[in-house]
């Protein structure tokens, strides 16, 4: 054991750093009894930080399915691998960017989208596409406009400087979210199946290189502010939010591309929260190998930095390579065409340890091991969520269905989301074949006629009000948008935003949600393979609504039978699949019990796994033989705010048979499990017979045409008057004008 | 017919505009580094979208000063055609080729949608297939594309038929309702005063292929290898 500086750690030094004094216990244990100096004591705080060590949410990540015969790499890398066909890969993760958007929303959401771009090209994927899934506060709360309008200009500012299409996402809004957005960002990327690039270290010797921009003081401790909750002061950890710098990030891609294009990497791993320490011990822990690092070789952006700001730091756009033995001339050219930073900064060794040295003095001594892999793993002490009573239809007041219609079509949570998409380049590199706006966002494998289809989702209030369901739900509506576009789901990345998972019944949502999630996931044989868990989303003790965003990926054989979500001529018969004789509509937590009825109550709509599958796969099937013109799956809002934006999307209106009562129920509960089709007429007998023998529910609800939703009564509601009220929400609201 | 796509660092629309070249012309195009002082041989050069060199500072204004713009200016000067699209149109609009500066969009943000372009010159080798006055549909995606020329400049643009889109809608009507970016004039793509250098906002070479939503583009690019070949 080399000598290392002394040290005075203080309590206050500890609890600082966010450790509890058994974690402290643990580190002395693992020094041999030595206390920690500052640097080490720092580097120990992120690596056990509930951001980067998953402390509470291993033991029951552990038992969600990762497998299937197309996965090539589950949860554990840097994003997850799956096998697209044609020897192509599709990479892809989702990451959560929560606590520093709410402090800087531009560059917290900008750094959010940088970020996991890195984590999906350094496995050696082209980024392809990028989502989000966005959650703020109340409309009427005072932050939420800035918020709103921070958050999606960084997204904006980032992906569209970069290159890569942001080609849709979801936003929310709720006042759970006041103190804690949430900024969960996605990408996919396409690789070779021959040229993916692991991070696990190897070969004592081989020199350790540091590329991309300068280290600076920029997002010190991020990791730990991410792993803890707000109080009053949170605006003031600004200085712990990263800047981005998205030009970089492009000449990061192309040189990272070209260097994966020669054989000269053995290793590599982006530097993301926690930075050098992490990419470091990570890569090293992995393969079993040692490192030694001098820090005065890292690139520095200002002076004087010493190994303690230098480990910590989360400048962005950068990257750790082991190289293989004598490629570093060949490295160093390509970096330098693309006027990037590149420095060896050290070496690995056979000892298991990582020696830091700064000016040749060592300044930490750690074991490798202990550190990444031996970090606290609790089980906390969880309660499950109390199922609430089922709400029946005849309990929830019913307005005029037209009145109800209008409502739903403008309020927040449904109203169009142009205002925010049309600030996305989703068109660069173009290969978008469906833009944001449909069920799954579609992104053509270039100079292909294959397609990637791609969906975020999560209806928070269900979860909320049922973990177990909703979570199950989450999934299971990204299964529906891809099927709805006629792809194959394959499988999923995760990102569960929670509250404090000290508190009991917080962690029963985690419980729950994961379970649900698990459940969904087995049956549909659609794996996690990456993911991402953000807890302490609390501000002075208000948790946030539990909200496990899922993003799906699947892919489409043929895009000339891809469908979208508008109708696309009059005397389309319209159809729909999976509504089950016995429902009568199910209103509770739905969006016409909270926005007409003012209520958030009741259990939420169970999701029926076999039924899913067997209507998923129908759908599918006939998308995929091309008889579907039209197809949508409905969620938010149910039959008929799923059949509006259908006739808004092709600007023809739709005539209605009788829905049956009670009313409210069938036109707006959010029964799961169904999908609105439109069919050419003399195609629409031969569906119903081909249904029933399979126990396909298919009910024919009517034809396409005119300019009016209309029901058999004759009661109708203009789509000009619907387009005015779901188009105009989001730019009045945003321009301050309600 | 050859081409050549330029590519600075921040090029993202370099391919974009590669993939449209070649389903025209049959042959990919070159593709040509910034740092490269000599330009191939070539009949036409895209200076294509992105972000050139980050364009933290005004959007161009450092690429108009790279060492492949002497040459593109003395190609363009000889004839060659130069088309600049997007974050291309400005670069060449900085570097001197064409009359006017592009401004912030007037409501500051980013707008990426498609648009209506109603076709105002159509004498040139860009625009002869389509009709004058026809009304195409492409997309726009960029932050600064408000063009502005002073008076004069905008008359005498006006005036030598320099003028080769303006936004409009649907219908073809061009108004302030339908001046996506507050351009002078609704002017959504110029020519220099020989029509062989076409500058514009909007992406055709987005909008070449069905599966992307439409192929209005394409026109542009097989009216190009038509006249040139």
């Amino acid at each position: 054991m080399t000598s290392v500086p002394n040290a005075r750690i203080t309590p206050a030094d500890i609890k600082s750093h966010g450790l509890s004094e058994e974690e402290y216990g643990r580190i002395l244990e693992i020094l041999g009894g030595r206390e920690p100096n500052l640097v080490e004591l720092g580097i120990f705080s992120v690596m056990w930080s509930e951001h980067c060590s998953y402390k509470s949410s291993k033991k029951w990540l552990k038992t969600l399915p990762t497998k299937a015969s197309w996965v090539i790499c589950g949860p554990g890398e840097n994003a997850g691998v799956i096998d697209i066909g044609d020897g192509l890969a599709a990479i892809f993760k989702m990451e959560s960017h929560n606590h520093p958007s709410y402090i800087e929303p531009y560059q917290g959401a900008a750094t959010g989208v940088g970020g996991i771009l890195r984590d999906v090209f350094t496995m050696g994927a082209r980024p392809i596409a990028n989502m989000n899934a966005l959650r703020f506060g109340s409309p009427d709360h005072p932050k939420t406009r800035r918020l709103v309008s921070g958050v999606v200009s960084g997204i904006g500012g980032y992906g569209n400087c970069v290159g890569v299409p942001t080609v849709g996402g979801e936003v929310n809004f709720h006042p759970s979210y006041n103190g804690n957005i949430l900024v969960n960002a996605m990408t996919v990327g396409l690789a070779d199946q021959n040229k993916i690039f692991y991070s696990a270290a190897a070969g004592a010797g081989n020199p350790v290189v540091y590329v991309g921009s300068k280290t600076g003081r920029d997002g010190i401790h991020g990791a730990t502010m991410a792993s803890a909750e707000f109080g009053a002061d949170s605006e003031e950890k600004r200085p712990t939010v990263q800047v981005g710098d998205p030009f970089t990030e492009k000449l990061l891609i192309e040189a990272c591309m070209e260097l994966m294009a020669t054989d000269a990497i053995q290793s590599i791993q982006d530097m993301g929260a926690a930075g050098l320490t992490s990419s470091s011990f990570e890569m090293a822990s992995k393969g079993g190998m040692g490192v030694q690092l001098d820090l005065e070789k890292v690139p520095q952006r200002e002076e004087g930095m010493t190994p303690y700001e230098m480990m910590l730091s989360e400048s962005q756009e950068r990257m750790l390579i082991i190289l293989k033995p004598g490629k570093e001339a060949l490295a160093r050219k390509i970096f330098e065409k693309w006027e990037l930073d590149f420095a060896v900064i050290g070496h690995l060794t056979d000892t298991g340890r990582m020696v830091l040295k700064h000016h040749g003095e060592v300044v930490g001594d750690l074991p490798i091991d202990p550190l990444a892999q031996a970090s606290p793993e609790y089980d906390r002490p969880w309660v499950a969520t109390e199922p609430l009573p089922v709400l029946h239809a005849a309990d929830v007041t019913e307005v005029d269905w037209r009145d109800a219609l209008k409502t739903l079509m403008g309020c927040p949570d449904i109203a169009s989301r142009r205002w925010v998409w049309e600030q996305y380049d989703c068109i660069v590199m173009a290969d978008t074949a469906q833009r944001p706006g449909g069920d799954a966002a579609v992104v053509r494998i270039h100079n292909t006629n294959r397609a990637l289809a791609i969906s975020t989702d999560c209806t928070p209030r269900y979860v909320k009000a049922d973990p177990f369901e909703g979570g199950k739900q989450a999934v299971v509506e990204t299964w529906r948008n891809i099927t709805a576009v006629g792809g194959k789901p394959l499988a999923i990345t995760d990102n569960l935003n929670f509250g404090n998972p000290e508190k009991p019944p917080i962690m029963g949502q985690i419980v729950g949600a994961i379970e649900g999630i698990g459940a969904a996931c087995s049956h549909l044989n659609y794996p996690v393979v990456s993911g991402n868990v953000s807890l302490y989303n609390e501000t002075n003790g208000n948790a946030i609504l539990p909200t496990p965003a899922i993003g799906g990926v699947g892919v489409i054989d043929d895009l000339d039978k891809m469908t979208t979500v508008a109708f696309k001529a009059p005397g389309d018969v319209i159809l729909l699949i999976g509504q089950k004789d016995t429902a009568s509509g199910w209103l509770g937590q739905s969006l016409y019990l909270r926005e007409v009825a003012g209520r958030e109550e009741g259990a939420p709509p169970p999701v029926d796994l076999k039924h899913e599958k067997l209507i998923g796969d129908f759908v599918r099937n006939l998308i995929q033989a091309g008889r579907v013109t039209a197809c949508h799956d409905l969620s938010d809002g149910g039959l008929v705010v799923g059949l509006t934006e259908m006739a808004l999307a092709g600007n023809i209106g739709c005539l209605l048979n009788d829905p049956g009562v009670p009313r409210h129920g069938r036109l707006f509960g959010e029964d799961q499990g169904r999908y609105v089709l439109t069919v050419k007429a003399a195609d629409a007998t031969a569906i119903l017979r081909e249904a029933e023998p399979v126990n396909i529910p298919v009910q024919m609800l009517g034809v396409t045409g005119g300019k009016d939703i209309v029901l058999a009564d004759e009661t109708a509601v203009s789509l000009a008057d619907l387009r005015q009220l779901h188009e105009g929400w989001f730019p009045t609201y945003m321009s301050g004008k309600n | 017919m050859k081409a050549a796509v330029i590519v600075f660092p921040g090029s993202n629309a370099d391919r974009d505009a590669a993939v449209a070249v070649e389903q025209s012309i049959g042959a990919p195009p070159k593709m040509v580094w910034h740092r490269d002082t000599e330009l191939p041989k070539v009949d036409f050069i895209v200076v294509p979208g992105g972000f050139s060199y980050g364009d933290y500072l005004r959007c161009g204004a450092m690429a108009a000063h790279s060492p492949i713009m002497r040459e593109i200016k003395r190609a363009a000067d000889k004839g060659t055609r130069v088309l600049g699209i997007c974050n291309g149109f400005q670069i060449i609009t900085e570097a001197g080729l064409l009359p006017g500066v592009l401004l912030r969009n007037k409501d500051l943000r980013f707008i990426c949608k498609d648009v209506y372009l109603r076709v105002e010159q159509t004498k040139s080798d860009f625009t002869r297939r389509y009709k004058s006055g026809e009304v195409i549909r492409i997309p726009v995606a960029h932050a600064e594309g408000n063009f502005f020329a002073d008076d004069a400049t905008l008359q005498a643009i006006e005036d030598k038929g320099q003028v080769a889109f303006r936004y409009a809608s649907a219908a073809g009507d061009v108004s302030d309702e339908t001046n996506l970016n507050g351009s002078r004039g609704n002017i959504a793509g110029i020519f220099n005063e020989k029509r062989t250098v076409l500058g514009l906002m909007p992406h055709p070479e987005r909008m070449s292929d069905p599966v992307l939503g439409g192929a209005d583009g394409r026109k542009m690019f097989d009216g190009l290898v038509e006249a040139l070949s």
